[in-house]
């Protein structure tokens, strides 16, 4: 392949053409790919079809996929943006996951629901570029206006003169074509879709349902050993001593060794320190490596963390909101004052706990050094941190680390740190084989990012016309000074600020000696359950139904919106303010789908409704549940209304995500906490961080979208926030039992 | 040890530890991928494999208890990947990220081959040891109904290699 590159006249643009062997075409767009892939600061490389799009002399279409794929559904989605707008029939289509290249693609990472957005348009100016170049080489090859061609199924079409030609056999013609010009490219009008908006089963699920799948954990090379790694149960332990010249003995065992880190001593943790002290040992299986392991005999250095447990955090907790807040982080109007003349107040204590991710596979890559480089296979969601992290520990360029993305068995955050990454890696060029690196669930529940646990002590008041008129919240996080641990901030809008005209936001903080991170809709997943349930007391308080509460709260602050995002506690993932209208919409959806209010239920039966917006999306969320004698909770329905613009690209994978959604924050809700004792995290694995089960969910999820002008957004988080507390308004109605401490089952309930 | 084993109809030699999990035999010595690892005690169905038919889980079945029964993986399930769960985990669109989904359909195969039309209770019962962490609950339940409907015209809703 010859690549040409043609400089644009805007400064941003150019564009890619290559031929391919057998006659056939890769093309590309590109802005300012190389400056990007030059150092920090740069824009990032923009969509480069020359990778995308291949169209092969038989015809033969293959799209690259370039994103990580953990069961977010983008392996499909974002090359039917493009097949749409290349105009080839989906299921011709071949489809290629890429490597990890940032010299090639820009945003290879999966989190914060940003896929969707950040390539919408993109995806589909690739596809809508390769459409016109193959016009533009028809309409040469037969001498007539591009204007009179149209293309249909990857075939270019001359109507009047009644003729065609096949993508294919236009490729090496177009592999000489002058670029088009990008700002011209036009889109199609979304009536015209037959891909997008159009279910497509995801492109793998064949190989799935027949166990050809692979992922992190199937990596297979030649010579491969198999390893795992023993940390100290404190975070930040480091090996006194140990028994290897016996592990070294054992059958299978190839090779142990100690790894020896700086200890970190930061008061507030890094979210990923990477490799960690800690025992490897290397094996012909993974079995025979796990063996070894459990005959280890180490001692452990644990260290400033060893004393710290779960219930000294939440006995300090208390003490700090007894205290004057350490921070204040907004103040709007004149909150104490208001409450002191509200009609009715309201006070309450709210807390969650530390949770896992737990993704079903547990976490693990495959590593070879080979001729001072190192080939990795990882299920990174953020693979470029990983190589940057892996190149820094072993001392080499990033150009020598090459990262393959292989399909990840979830994510859910879990896997934007990559830890097991530089695991992998580090042990492989000890080892000098290729290398397994697997942690088994034990290690996975051991060494987490945790979403962090907090304390929410709150007051609110009501005038007489039962309007909320003071809002006020001591947030009691982890963190040291004006520094929260990752994931552990509350940012100075949340919800109800700019909604009630008193609202003030107070924090303080004790120090943590966990890692904490990113869990599926951070700090919203805990912050809704409080928010939601909190404002369903003042909506109970004020004598109002519910939704009629929340709808006149909505239209308090129904006013323009700054374009300027929330300031910081989102992990980098800050969307922009939350647009009343939007949140109305959506409530008003469920309300209707649900028929609330007009239902009658039976005794010890009960619907709550719950509405939260993160990650640019809008939902809204009713549950019917029904409480019996023994508190046992039985989800009869959830209804959900969800608004993330203009247009749902593959709606049965969103039906399923957003479904997925729903039960995900069903086990946050009833069974998971993580507790610490001696310094040590006291849960193992499935058994004591418990998942919703197929009896346990809810029989019925009825996912309606509400389809708004505004640009599609992701969907991999905001549908999860809202069903904690709808699911706890509605045990309420069912029952008058109010719970503000998760999960569930620490107040006596469980699943019918 | 060594001991020979029938895996998907075809008979394998094999030299492990006789407390070796059949999971692993399977992954890392057979180079059969699709049962997966989850939990290793039992808790989440990832690892679940046919044994003369019947749903076990792999993680928790030493080598030694496996002798001369039939083991099928989901490998073995079907000679073309056209099993009825197959097909209608297909149609049905089930997984997210798919990795627990080996394990739902074994422990589906094993349900439908006792109980070819079973009721909502009945795949409940049968299909609670397995975890799915994406939450694609209610897209098995109406895979296994499907299934059920396309096995009747199947000319074999059990494994191949069953007994």
């Amino acid at each position: 392949m010859t690549p040409k590159q043609k400089p644009q006249m805007e400064r941003r643009s150019f564009l890619r053409i290559a031929a391919l062997a057998g006659g056939g075409v890769m093309f590309s767009l590109g802005t300012q790919r190389q400056a990007a892939a030059q150092g920090r600061g740069a824009p990032p490389p923009a969509p480069d079809a020359h990778n995308y799009i291949k169209v092969a002399g038989d015809g033969t279409v293959t799209i690259v996929a370039k994103n990580p794929e953990l069961g977010q559904g983008v392996k499909t989605m974002l090359p039917m943006l493009i097949a749409e707008e290349l105009d080839v029939p989906w299921k011709s289509v071949k489809i290629e996951q890429a490597d990890f290249d940032d010299a090639r693609f820009s945003g290879q990472s999966a989190g914060g629901s940003t896929a969707t957005p950040s390539n919408w348009t993109p995806m589909r100016q690739v596809g809508a570029a390769g459409r016109q170049l193959f016009i533009t080489a028809a309409a040469q090859t037969w001498n007539v206006p591009a204007s009179e061609c149209a293309t249909s199924a990857g075939r270019v079409v001359h109507q009047s003169s009644n003729r065609s030609l096949g993508y294919g056999e236009l490729a090496s013609k177009v592999a000489a074509l002058p670029e088009p010009d990008l700002a011209g490219i036009k889109l199609k009008d979304p009536s015209e879709y037959k891909i997008v908006g159009h279910t497509q089963p995801g492109v793998d699920v064949k190989a799935i349902v027949t166990g050809k799948a692979a992922f992190a954990i199937d990596t297979e090379l030649p010579g491969m050993q198999y390893a795992v790694f023993e940390k100290c149960g404190v975070f930040g332990g480091t090996v006194a001593s140990h028994n290897l010249d016996e592990i070294k003995k054992l059958p299978g065992v190839k090779t142990a060794f100690v790894v020896e880190r700086p200890v970190i001593t930061d008061a507030v943790l890094p979210g990923d320190p990477g490799l960690e002290n800690g025992i490897a040992i290397v094996a012909e299986t993974w079995w025979h490596a796990q063996s070894a392991r459990n005959k280890l005999q180490v001692k452990w250095n644990e260290g400033p963390h060893a004393t710290q447990n779960s219930a000294a955090f939440a006995q300090r907790a208390d003490e700090l909101s007894k205290q004057p807040p350490q921070r204040t982080i907004r103040n709007d109007g004149d909150a104490e004052g208001a409450l002191k003349s509200a009609a009715t107040v309201v006070e309450a204590a709210y807390s969650y706990p530390f949770i896992a991710h737990a993704p079903l596979e547990p976490q693990g890559a495959t590593a070879h050094w080979k001729d001072g480089g190192m080939e990795i296979w990882t299920n990174s969601q953020i693979p470029g941190a990983g190589r940057r992290m892996v190149a820094q520990t072993l001392g080499i360029p990033e150009k020598d680390v090459h990262v393959h993305l292989v399909r990840g068995g979830g994510g859910f955050g879990r896997r934007l740190n990559n830890d097991y990454m530089v695991e992998a890696a580090y042990i492989a060029k000890q080892a000098g084989v290729p290398v397994k690196l697997l942690w088994a669930r034990e290690d996975d529940m051991a060494h987490d990012y945790y979403r962090p646990g907090g304390f929410q002590y709150l007051k609110a008041g009501v005038d007489q016309s039962g309007k909320l008129v003071a809002w006020r919240n001591h947030f009691i996080s982890y963190g040291e000074g004006e520094r929260f641990v990752a994931s552990g901030a509350m940012g100075p809008t949340e919800f109800p600020q700019r909604f009630v005209p008193n609202y003030a936001l107070h924090s303080s903080v004790q120090p943590l000696g966990i890692r904490t991170g990113a869990l599926r809709a951070p700090s919203s997943n805990a912050f809704a359950f409080v928010i939601q349930s909190f404002i369903d007391e003042l909506a109970h308080a004020a004598k109002k139904d519910p939704i009629q509460f929340r709808m006149e709260l909505l239209k308090a602050g129904d006013a323009p919106q700054q374009q300027a995002p929330p300031q910081g506690g989102r992990g980098g993932f800050a969307p922009p303010g939350m647009d009343a209208q939007r949140m109305m919409g959506v409530l008003q959806l469920v309300a209707e789908k649900s028929n609330w209010g007009k239902r009658s239920l039976p005794k010890g039966t009960g619907m709550g409704v719950a509405f939260h917006f993160s990650h640019r999306g809008y939902f809204a969320e009713v549950a019917q549940v029904s409480v019996d004698a023994a508190s046992k909770i039985k989800i009869h329905k959830v209804w959900v209304a969800g608004d993330i613009g203009s247009q749902i690209i593959n709606p049965g994978a969103a039906e399923n995500l957003a479904q997925g959604g729903i039960i995900d924050g069903l086990s946050e809700l009833m069974g998971q906490e993580i507790t610490l004792e001696k310094g040590r995290v006291v849960q193992t694995n499935f058994h004591q961080h418990t998942m919703v089960r197929l009896a346990q969910a809810p029989p019925e999820i009825e996912v309606h979208f509400l389809k708004t002008t505004f640009p599609p957004t992701g969907l991999g988080e905001p549908a999860l926030p809202p069903i904690l507390p709808a699911v706890g308004n509605a045990v309420f109605a069912a029952t008058g039992k109010r719970v503000r401490a998760l999960p569930f089952s620490k107040s006596g309930f469980s699943w019918a | 040890m060594a001991y020979k084993l029938n895996v998907n109809g075809q008979s394998a030699s094999v030299d492990a530890p006789s407390d070796m999990p059949l999971l692993w035999v399977l992954r890392d010595v057979l180079k059969l991928h699709g049962t997966k690892y989850g939990c290793g005690i039992g808790q989440c169905g990832a690892c679940t494999v046919l044994l003369n038919g019947k749903a076990v889980r792999s993680c928790l079945t030493p080598i030694s208890a496996v002798g001369a029964q039939s083991v099928t993986t989901i490998e073995g399930l079907s000679p073309d990947g056209n099993h009825p769960l197959q097909q209608a985990w297909e149609e049905v669109d089930v997984p997210q990220c798919g990795y627990c989904q080996a394990g739902q359909i074994m422990s589906a195969a094993a349900l439908l081959a006792k109980n070819p039309k079973p009721a909502d209770s009945d795949i409940d019962a049968a299909m609670n040891g397995n975890l799915c962490r994406c939450g694609t609950y209610l897209r098995i339940r109406h895979a296994v109904h499907r299934a059920a409907e396309l096995g009747a015209g199947h000319k074999t809703s059990a494994p191949a290699n069953q007994k």
